[in-house]
Formats: C-alpha cells, structure tokens, sequence
C-alpha cells in the first residue's frame, strides 16, 4: 500500500491530522503510567521513612 | 474476631478475601505484568491493521484512519464510566473500602479517555466537516461528560474525610451514568453532524471486516492499557489510605 517511508508519513496529505491524533494518544499513554510510578515511589518512599524514623526514636529512648 | 478467622479457613475459596486493601495490594502487583504484556501484543496488532492492512477509504482518503484511534478511546470513554459508576456504586451500598479506591483510580484515565476523544474528533472533524468543534448533540454530551470525570475527581479531592468523599463522589457519579445512554444515542435521537454508529450490536457492520478488526484490537489494547494503569493506581491509592495500618509497614518495599 505504502511504496515509500515518506509517503507513509505523509498520510495522502493527512499527516496533520492523524499524526496529533495519535501522536497525542501516544503521549498520554506514554506519561500516565509514568505519573502513577512517581505516586506510587513517593508514598513507598514516605512511608520508608516514616519507619526509619520510627526505630530511630525507640533507639533513642532505650 | 473468632467470626473473621473461621469464615477464612472454610473449605471454600473465599472471594471476598480478595476484597481486603492487604490481600488485593500483592495480587494486583503480580497482574499489572501481564495486563502491560497484553496491552503491548493488541497494540502492535492493532496499529499494523490500521497502517499497513486496513485500505484506504474512497471518500476520506488516509485521513480516515484517525478512525482507528477516535473510536476505540470513545468507546473507552463512556465505558469505564460504567464500570466506575459501578464500582462507586458497590462501595457506596456496602461500604466497601477497595470498591471507592477503584472508582477513584479508574476516574483519571476516564478523563484522559473523553480528552483523547475530543481531541482526536476535533482533529478528525477539521479536514472532513471544515470545523474543529460543533455544538452537536454527539461532541457536547461527550464533553459533558469529560466535565463529569473531572467534577467526580474534584468533588473528592475537596472533601478531607476520605469515606465522605467516597460517598459524595458515587453519588455523583450515578447520577451523571444517565449522560453515557445520552451520548451513544445522540445520533440516532438528534440530526447530527456526526456520523451514526459505525458498529452496531443488532446489525452487520457497515465497514470492510479488516477495518473493524483494527478498531477491536485497538479497543481491546486501551482496555488492557486501563487495568494496567487502574491497577497501578489503586496500588498507590491503598498505600496512601492504608499508611497507618500494620500490614503496609510489614510490606517488604516500605521496610528495605
């Protein structure tokens, strides 16, 4: 169907429009699970130091 | 206590089990893999169908095959509505914890959803009607309902006690699950600009089968993407709720 890469990319004179259309699924699908691996770090990183702090004051008071 | 221990050790497989933040937290962990797994496979095969398989469309040229893309995240759009509703809904009648934590991780990517709809309509519209955006019956239900996933993540984030939220935020969203019928029929109750429904339940598909196997591998791989992504979310979502509670600090990631 596509005889060359830039015919491909020029999408028979569409490539405006399918390529921010995809392009902008792309990067939403892209940087969401990227977001929610920084949430999920940050809450295992608070509560990590929550215990660390928590044995630092029981050696403290022994 | 007695009552809790000897409902766990029946014979039976107890699913309800799997109900509990401690119990789900692990079991969700060992999923998300191959959810990413089959995201990828029905992606890969989607987009080799909607590039290199699927011909190209006599009126509207290769700017069709936005089509691809515009119908899957649609669909996605109003269905993980439903599914959010429910959840909200089951968490709102038996006050189930985990249900209210998978409404409110699954909202984010519902949102994202409607948005990716919107915009790739807008994009679709611009070179075949001549207008990014009509005040269409189809185009405005859908954003009201991008409206809905914000308000319903607004409303929550705005209430300090998270079971109220929990509550206020079902609410909400089962009122709002009237807009999705509203949405899939707005083509056929209203004279539209938008086109009908492209497939239909009752009847054969209007569309060469190649097309239409393109647009269920695509939906199939944003219906992965989202468990992966809801999954993922909710883990992050249990921990935040669960910070106090004796099981998240034994976790093996929080003590190092």
């Amino acid at each position: 169907m596509w005889n060359s890469p830039t015919e491909f990319f020029a999408m028979g004179g569409y490539a405006l429009y399918v390529w921010s259309s995809f392009g902008i699924c792309a990067c939403v699908f892209l940087i969401e699970p990227l977001a929610v691996r920084v949430r999920h770090k940050a809450i295992v990183r608070r509560l990590h130091r929550e215990i660390m702090a928590e044995q630092f004051d029981h050696k403290g008071r022994q | 206590m007695s009552n809790v221990n000897n409902l766990s050790s029946s014979r039976v497989v107890n699913w309800f089990k799997f109900s509990s933040p401690s119990t789900f937290y692990p079991l969700a962990g060992k999923m998300i893999p191959w959810f990413w797994a089959l995201t990828m496979i029905f992606g890969a095969a989607g987009l080799w169908i909607s590039f290199f398989v699927a011909p190209v469309d006599a009126v509207q040229g290769q700017g069709y095959r936005i089509i691809f893309i515009h119908v899957p995240v649609s669909w996605m759009s109003m269905f993980i509505y439903l599914v959010m509703a429910t959840w909200a809904g089951l968490g709102l009648v038996f006050n189930a914890r985990l249900s209210a934590m998978m409404a409110q991780s699954l909202a984010p990517i519902g949102a994202w959803m409607a948005f990716l709809s919107l915009w790739t309509g807008a994009f679709w519209g611009k070179p075949m009607w001549g207008t990014w955006w009509v005040w269409d019956a189809r185009l405005t239900s859908e954003l009201i309902l991008l409206f809905l996933y914000l308000g319903f993540m607004a409303l929550q984030a705005s209430i300090d006690n998270v079971r109220r939220a929990d509550k206020a935020g079902a609410i909400l969203a089962l009122v709002g699950v009237v807009n999705v019928p509203i949405i899939y029929f707005s083509v056929k109750w209203w004279n539209t600009l938008h086109q009908g429904a492209s497939v239909s339940l009752t009847k054969a598909p209007a569309m060469a089968q190649t097309m239409l196997w393109g647009m269920l591998l695509m939906a199939l791989c944003l219906w992965m993407y989202s468990i992966s992504v809801g999954l993922m979310r909710v883990r992050a979502i249990i921990l935040e709720r669960e910070a106090h509670t004796d099981w998240v600090k034994q976790l093996n990631e929080v003590k190092r």
